[in-house]
């Protein structure tokens, strides 16, 4: 039997406004528990809510950055349930009419193609505290800082085909939504948080009946869960068993996932309009005046990169990851325009690669693209080998001197003095006879034991491209 | 003095014939001679009245009078002061004092008032007879072995019998003018959006409404005045309502070419004879005035109970969800678990009224009902509303009886609710469709008072304080006091 899996995901996205959804609350994440409160967000007696417009900016341009209606008046909702870290005992939501609408993403599919997924829509809602349980003897102790923090919930059509389709889509999002700058999307924090919808059917029949994997938040463990949910699903209906409708917890350390409640013991959220809330009214002229301020999206900021900088897709892609990571690419290209393709190599495949043993994220390099830049000039103009250049972008990345005093102190300046050169290149075919006799007898493939040789004793200054040559003519002798 | 209306002591202060310090102190003494009989007020804090009094004198010393300089007004138990407790008289409340002033609470003391303790009220103002107060039953001073109508009847008890001369009330259902009705006080309801919820206990976020309970219609005005006015930190207080002048309205005292709607629905069998005279006369009061009575048709009158009591406890099943034990308030003794937590907390905190009510709204909500329910409500609610729209394309204003009856006797109702949520059948339906409202007394049955209720479009507050001035000067009604409570008054 061949089975296909569907797949829908719900996204929660911690918006990165300064001030919580409904009050004036600071959402700095690591505070001391409790300090970022107030009667609102504690919900206490008689307090209202107000709603925080940037908010509803920010998931606004969100909409308009997947292709998506934005509804001119939009509603919340009361969605009501007893927890302790939900003070209110309802979570301020949007149930009936969200902000946002029907749009979509495309990821890369089969054979180089696009593959469209649907997105449902997004809607605004306020986060919960946090409980924590552990370690404390009995009692629980809660954290209401995040409380009423604004999230988006960012829900999609069950259109994934499989876990890698499910991870693409969510990478494709998490890079739209940090481009935005409408969060901070850090998953560990959990400003970027996914449950998703998994279920299993043969082709041309209905849809199987799905379960909900609840809070993944880390790319690896959505993937591990979704494939775990999958296998669980097949071996249970090919052993004659049938999927109920659940909610399930993923044990990333156990690599399994157990049942939290049944369809039975689901929740009825009793939604209702909140009367505290008149309707979101927003004007098209403010819609066109969010769309206007649209930052360039991954997507185009690629084709440009492939298009004006001749990148190949690989290195636009690489480069077109963080929006700092492109604009710190632009700032390379302007310092060194000569060649925008060594800057790439450069960036992408060394200092991108140093920086990432150091932790350290591209905004917070030792070396600014001004420096990057004019180390690249002396390749261009032949003062250093691209050899010799690794270990200046070393010394570099350890203290704040340019390249030209590296080059100067280390005396790393490469050798282009044909007399020079053809002094080693004589001394290292006096030290090696046979080689040099098997060479002159045909064995054309010693010229790279030669290079070799040559270019060590010199310590990597000499010109390669001239070593090459004086090579070829003195060899021959 | 002290069955003076706030204009009276105004005066007087202006002219420096009193001290608010002297005001304050007779109204505690009042308080204190009176209060057992009554169990107006739930608490008191007579070093703080008498502080807020000193204060308010020294101010007039230095300064120009602010609008309410000195005046007492005592506080519906709903209203969250951050000086003592603030229990919306609930035991689920134990123990809460609230970090902030409610934002009309606010407004009150920027103008100078003396506010006056906590009164009396029923449990989340669900209620219309201050029967199911934790702190128990009020009375009411015309015939203490009655009502005072509710769920302001502490502020309207502690009014009619002057143990203060105005009052804070919030009406979500008519809990402002049934209790005025009933205790022959004056109380309005003002437009919903009029007044700043914030900081005032939500029973139905969006019928809920503060307002005054006075001894005259200027006094109504001029504590309205200090209430009214867009609070930022409320998302349903209208930024761009109408402003109105609150006293020159009340000066307009001509009713001439005024056209009063008399709605049939609420003239019908089964309401009080005496009562239904009363209004009457009083609408042909009113024509010897210059008006002109027009008879006219709500035709959905009859479904905005059943209306009400659908939504007003669906927002209250969610309002009071807060009150679960875990941040403030009354937390049951050795919780097993959660879940015994939250049950056990609630059950003994709650009275039967409340709980009443919280499982009919969570039902009416519930997942298969809703749209038998809720959504219908709020469809019919749509449908009164449009009567109401409908009515002032003929009218200036409808006039109507505020309860169907007089008070009625401690306990007789408390054991039918149904029977009890009829007291407020005149009163709900303005609330759902967001109208101002007012009660002024208009006669007596059997030494009981009768109230006369004011309607009038969203907005035009100046319209029923016109109508209810000219009324008033016109009438002896609301000079009458319950003799009961004139005998230690003695002369400030």
């Amino acid at each position: 039997m061949s089975w296909e899996v569907v797949i829908g995901l719900e996204v929660h996205v911690q918006i990165n406004t300064a001030t919580k959804a409904f009050c004036g609350c600071s959402t700095e994440f690591g505070s001391e528990p409790n300090t970022q409160t107030c009667p609102v967000c504690l919900g206490m007696p008689g307090q209202l809510p107000v709603l925080n417009g940037l908010a509803a900016e920010k998931t606004i341009l969100t909409g308009l950055a997947i292709n998506a209606g934005i509804n001119l008046e939009s509603k919340f909702d009361r969605k009501n349930y007893f927890y302790p870290d939900l003070p209110k005992g309802y979570q301020i939501s949007q149930f009936a009419v969200p902000l946002v609408e029907g749009g979509y993403l495309d990821i890369p599919g089969k054979d180089g193609g696009e593959k469209r997924i649907g997105i449902t829509r997004i809607h605004m809602e306020e986060d919960a505290g946090k409980s924590m349980h552990e370690g404390l003897d009995g009692v629980s102790h809660i954290d209401l800082n995040r409380s009423g923090v604004p999230l988006m919930e960012i829900v999609s059509e069950p259109d994934m085909r499989s876990a890698d389709e499910a991870i693409a889509y969510l990478k494709q999002l998490h890079q739209l939504i940090v481009f935005l700058d409408v969060s901070g999307a850090n998953m560990e924090m959990g400003q970027f948080r996914c449950d998703a919808n998994v279920s299993v059917h043969q082709p041309g029949t209905p849809f199987g009946t799905r379960a909900e994997l609840k809070n993944l938040n880390s790319f690896r463990f959505i993937k591990q869960a979704i494939e775990y949910e999958v296998n669980r699903q097949i071996e249970l209906i090919e052993d004659g068993g049938e999927v109920v409708q659940e909610t399930r917890l993923y044990d990333s350390a156990m690599g399994e996932s157990r049942s939290m409640r049944s369809k039975e013991e689901a929740h009825d959220y009793r939604y209702f309009p909140e009367p505290d809330l008149p309707p979101l009214r927003v004007t098209q002229q403010q819609v066109d005046q969010i769309r206007a301020g649209m930052p360039e999206l991954p997507g185009q900021l690629r084709h440009r990169f492939e298009r004006e900088y001749g990148l190949s897709s690989y290195d636009a892609d690489v480069l077109t990851q963080t929006r700092a990571l492109a604009d710190w690419y632009e700032s390379l290209v302007a310092a060194h325009p000569s060649d925008p393709k060594r800057c790439a190599n450069w960036l992408a495949n060394e200092l991108l690669g140093r920086l990432k043993e150091l932790g350290k994220e591209i905004e917070h390099s030792p070396v600014s693209a001004h420096r990057l830049a004019g180390m690249l000039d002396r390749i261009a103009d032949n003062t250093i080998s691209g050899k010799i250049a690794k270990d200046v972008l070393d010394a570099m990345l350890a203290s704040d001197a340019d390249a030209d005093a590296i080059i100067e102190a280390k005396g790393l300046k490469q050798v282009s003095d044909s007399g020079a050169i053809d002094a080693i290149i004589e001394a290292v075919m006096a030290a090696n006879p046979d080689q040099l006799a098997g060479y002159r007898a045909g064995k054309e493939k010693l010229m790279g034991f030669f290079v070799g040789q040559v270019m060590k004793a010199s310590k990597g200054q000499a010109n390669p491209g001239m070593v090459n040559q004086r090579l070829t003519v003195l060899l021959k002798g | 003095m002290p069955f003076s209306s706030l204009s009276e002591i105004k005066a007087r202060l202006d002219a420096g014939e009193t001290t608010a310090v002297e005001v304050a102190q007779l109204y505690l003494d009042r308080i204190k001679a009176h209060n057992d009989q009554l169990n107006a007020f739930v608490h008191l804090d007579a070093a703080h009245v008498l502080a807020q009094a000193q204060a308010s004198d020294a101010y007039r010393a230095k300064h120009e009078p602010r609008p309410l300089e000195g005046l007492p007004i005592a506080v519906k138990d709903i209203f969250c002061t951050q000086n003592g407790p603030t229990r919306c008289c609930s035991t689920i409340l134990e123990g809460f004092e609230a970090p902030y002033d409610a934002h009309v609470i606010t407004r009150l003391k920027e103008a100078g008032a003396v506010l006056v303790g906590k009164t009396n009220m029923d449990e989340f103002a669900m209620g219309s007879s201050t029967e199911t107060s934790a702190f128990g039953v009020c009375r009411n001073p015309w015939d203490i072995s009655r009502i005072p109508g509710g769920s302001s009847g502490g502020s309207a008890s502690a009014v009619a019998a002057a143990l203060a001369p105005a009052a804070l009330g919030t009406d979500t259902g008519g809990s402002i003018r049934q209790p005025a009705s009933l205790c022959g006080i004056t109380g309005l309801k003002p437009t919903y959006g009029r007044v700043s919820r914030r900081g005032i206990i939500a029973f139905a976020s969006s019928l809920d409404q503060a307002g005054p309970m006075t001894r005259n219609v200027r006094d109504a005005a001029m504590v309205t005045a200090a209430m009214a006015g867009h609070d930022s930190g409320d998302a349903t207080s209208v930024a761009d309502a109408p402003a109105l002048d609150w006293l020159a309205a009340c000066d307009k005292r001509d009713m001439t070419g005024l056209r009063i709607g008399k709605p049939k629905e609420y003239f019908v069998d089964g309401m009080d004879e005496g009562v239904r005279a009363a209004v009457e006369a009083a609408l042909q009061q009113c024509e010897a005035l210059g008006a002109e009575i027009v008879d006219i048709s709500l035709p959905h009158t009859e479904y905005a109970v059943a209306t009400y009591y659908v939504i007003a406890p669906s927002e209250a099943s969610a309002n009071l969800s807060r009150y679960d034990g875990v941040r403030f308030g009354h937390r049951c003794n050795e919780p097993e678990d959660l879940l015994d937590m939250y049950t056990r907390s609630r059950d003994e905190g709650f009275g039967a009224e409340v709980k009443r009510r919280i499982l009919t709204g969570a039902f009416a909500l519930s997942s298969g009902y809703y749209d038998a329910y809720y959504l219908k409500a709020q469809q019919v609610r749509t449908l009164i509303q449009q009567d109401f729209l409908q009515a002032f394309e003929q009218v200036d204003v409808i006039a109507t009886p505020t309860s169907p009856v007089t008070a009625f006797a401690v306990g007789e109702k408390t054991d039918d609710p149904l029977t009890m949520y009829l007291a407020d059948i005149f009163t709900i339906a303005l609330n759902l469709a967001g109208l101002p409202g007012m009660s002024q007394p208009c006669g007596m049955v059997d030494g009981l008072p009768v109230g006369l209720q004011w309607i009038a479009p969203a907005w035009r507050e100046d319209l029923l304080l016109g109508a209810a001035s000219a009324y008033e000067a016109s009438t002896d009604w609301s000079k009458q006091e319950p003799q009961a409570f004139a005998a230690n008054g003695g002369e400030a």
